[in-house]
């Protein structure tokens, strides 16, 4: 069997890996179909609707301003899906140029950037997070630039073993022994080996990131109104919690199943990509 | 050996440190518009306003100032708050024990169930439980911690009322468990996963059924050579995971209106109050670099195999 079809058995043999994809699969539908399932607009007050409980008119009820909360929960999700992935992707570039020039080229360029890393390692990353939202000015794009630039080192380090390993094996000697040029070696020969530890902590890191969005966005550091984004529903839903529950329960869920459906994939990922890694060995950081 | 180790890992530190220290600092110079304007307020004059910038140094250089705000955090004066006028280093130490209070009682309902659920799982007599209970910890590490929250408040303090739904309680078991609870939620779920996956490593090495093989009793294998084996992964999550707690439970002291470090530096934000912001900033990390340190050097005791290859990666 060819080592791809390999990987797609191992990956899709796994009922996690199913469940895990559902979800997910689940929840992009429900991104791209906001309008659809929904007909009302997330932003539209409507004081007469304020605080209704679920109904078929409003499956998840609605907010103190008449808004429906399912379809504001159905468009939280593009948000913080759309931050999660860009924000994962800046992290992917940056450690992906770091680690490789520390790991190819290694020397003063390789201690500096480890440096780097372990000061920003030495941060709680939430703390880190905080720090930076409530110095700069506030917007979709400070934070998802702030949680992409957060998330560099993790990405760097693992590069770089990666890089190191490859480095060394012989084919990549026997190119270089033909005369290939540092830009060849890098793209044809150690870029293909970076693929799958990258893919599999590009994926366990975006639940990290979509919750890390949900926590700045509750603390009011992330999303500002009148978006909705999910971590901002649940924090305004508090002042609510006696009288509406389904104000901060339904966002919460959704959240929950988004952050679940990326850690059952990523660890089946890891999972089927490198079977010698045992569940569970890794120390995530975490949000709290 | 391992005081080589744990010499060469105190002197890593060194740079870390410095880097820490700079990063906070240089974060003061990343606020848009004039942190002395923020602190006046809106009345003021270009006097007043010299005076203050003088006082506090900020029409030195970025060099001087820089060298300053080093020899001020080596005598651990992080800087007054803007609004109350008080050493951020006072407010620290009357609220620390706080956030350990917290961060302790958390860490050991995290250890006791998680381990107790991942060795359960791991013992594989009654697989229905062991899948429900992995499954629960599935959502455990996938929950948002303030939803969590939220929801218990929901559950034990408004439909049932048996518990208050926050404050501080003056550190009675009453306000302690909620908040507790809430934080220890995640970490016990990553324990009971690693402590799972570590029981069923380690039940197929050689050394396990050696012990087997001699006839030694089923607990004296599970106590002697299984146990201390598979939980060397955990002391890592524990470690980690505690210095994140003691650094502030942000999330969980917001909800819970717990008066520890966290809510301190989430009112600080509010406020807009940048020396708390910067100075609490500064104090956690530099905690958690010595949590680390601890951590690192408590498994180069327990594992002799860390010692060599230099530390955990």
């Amino acid at each position: 069997m060819s080592i791809r079809g390999r990987f797609v058995e191992g990956f899709l043999g796994r009922g996690a890996a199913r469940v895990g994809l559902v979800l997910f699969a689940a929840v992009v539908l429900c991104t791209l179909l906001a309008d659809v399932i929904s007909s009302r607009d997330p932003v539209d007050i409507d004081l007469e609707r304020a605080l209704m409980p679920p109904s078929w008119d409003h499956p998840f009820g609605t907010d103190p301003f008449g808004r429906d909360v399912l379809s504001r929960a159905f468009h939280g999700a593009r948000l913080s899906l759309g931050v999660g992935f860009l924000a994962r992707t800046i992290s992917l570039m940056l450690g992906l140029l770091l680690g490789v020039v520390a790991g190819y080229f290694g020397g003063r360029f390789d201690s500096i950037i480890m440096r780097l890393a372990d000061i920003t390692f030495a941060f709680p990353t939430l703390l880190l997070l905080i720090a930076i939202m409530a110095v700069v000015s506030p917007g979709l794009v400070s934070l998802f630039v702030t949680l992409g630039v957060v998330g560099w080192a993790a990405m760097a380090r693992l590069v770089r073993a990666q890089v190191l390993s490859i480095k060394e094996r012989e084919y990549v000697q026997a190119a270089r022994s033909s005369g290939a040029g540092h830009p060849a070696i890098i793209i044809r020969h150690i870029l293909p080996g970076c693929i799958s530890p990258v893919l599999v902590v590009y994926t366990m890191g975006l639940g990290m990131t979509v919750m890390a969005e949900a926590s700045l966005s509750f603390l009011g550091l992330g999303v500002q109104p009148p978006d909705a984004s999910w971590g901002r529903m649940i924090s305004s839903g508090i002042a609510f919690m006696r009288t509406a529950p389904w104000l901060t329960v339904f966002p919460g869920l959704l959240l929950t199943i988004t952050v679940c459906s990326f850690n059952l994939i990523g660890d089946c990922l890891r999972d089927a990509l490198d079977p010698r890694s045992a569940p569970g060995r890794r120390a995530a950081q975490r949000w709290r | 050996m391992l005081l080589r180790f744990v010499i060469k890992r105190i002197l890593l530190l060194v740079p870390i440190l410095f880097g820490v220290i700079t990063v906070t600092f240089l974060l003061m110079y990343i606020v848009p518009g004039d942190p002395v304007l923020t602190m006046v307020g809106e009345r003021y004059d270009q006097q007043t306003l010299e005076e203050i910038r003088h006082d506090l140094g900020l029409d030195k250089p970025l060099i001087i100032q820089y060298i300053d705000y080093i020899g001020r955090v080596a005598r651990f004066d992080f800087g007054r708050s803007f609004i109350t006028r008080r050493p951020v280093a006072e407010t620290i130490r009357e609220r620390f024990p706080r956030t350990l209070l917290l961060a302790f009682s958390a860490m050991c309902l995290a250890v006791v169930f998680g381990i107790g659920i991942g060795a359960i799982a791991a013992w594989g007599r009654m697989p229905w439980l062991g899948r429900s209970l992995m499954t629960f910890s599935l959502i455990g590490v996938s929950i948002p911690v303030f939803w969590l929250g939220l929801l218990l408040i929901y559950l034990f303090a408004i439909q049932l009322s048996i518990l208050p739904p926050s404050g501080y309680g003056g550190g009675s078991l009453r306000y302690l468990i909620l908040p507790a609870l809430t934080l220890s939620f995640a970490s016990m779920a990553t324990i009971a996963r690693v402590t799972r996956a570590g029981f069923l490593d380690v039940a197929c090495e050689q050394f396990v059924r050696t012990a087997r093989a001699k006839g030694l009793s089923e607990r004296a294998v599970l106590g002697k050579h299984m146990f201390r084996n598979a939980l060397i992964p955990v002391i890592t999550i524990v470690g980690t995971d505690f210095g994140s707690y003691l650094s502030g439970s942000v999330l969980t002291e917001s909800i819970f209106g717990w008066p520890g470090l966290g809510r301190f530096i989430v009112q600080a934000i509010l406020k807009r109050d940048f020396p708390v912001i910067q100075g609490s900033v500064l104090f956690m990390a530099i905690l958690f670099v010595f949590v680390n340190l601890v951590v690192d050097v408590s498994y180069g005791l327990i594992d002799p195999r860390v010692r060599l290859q230099g530390g955990r990666e």
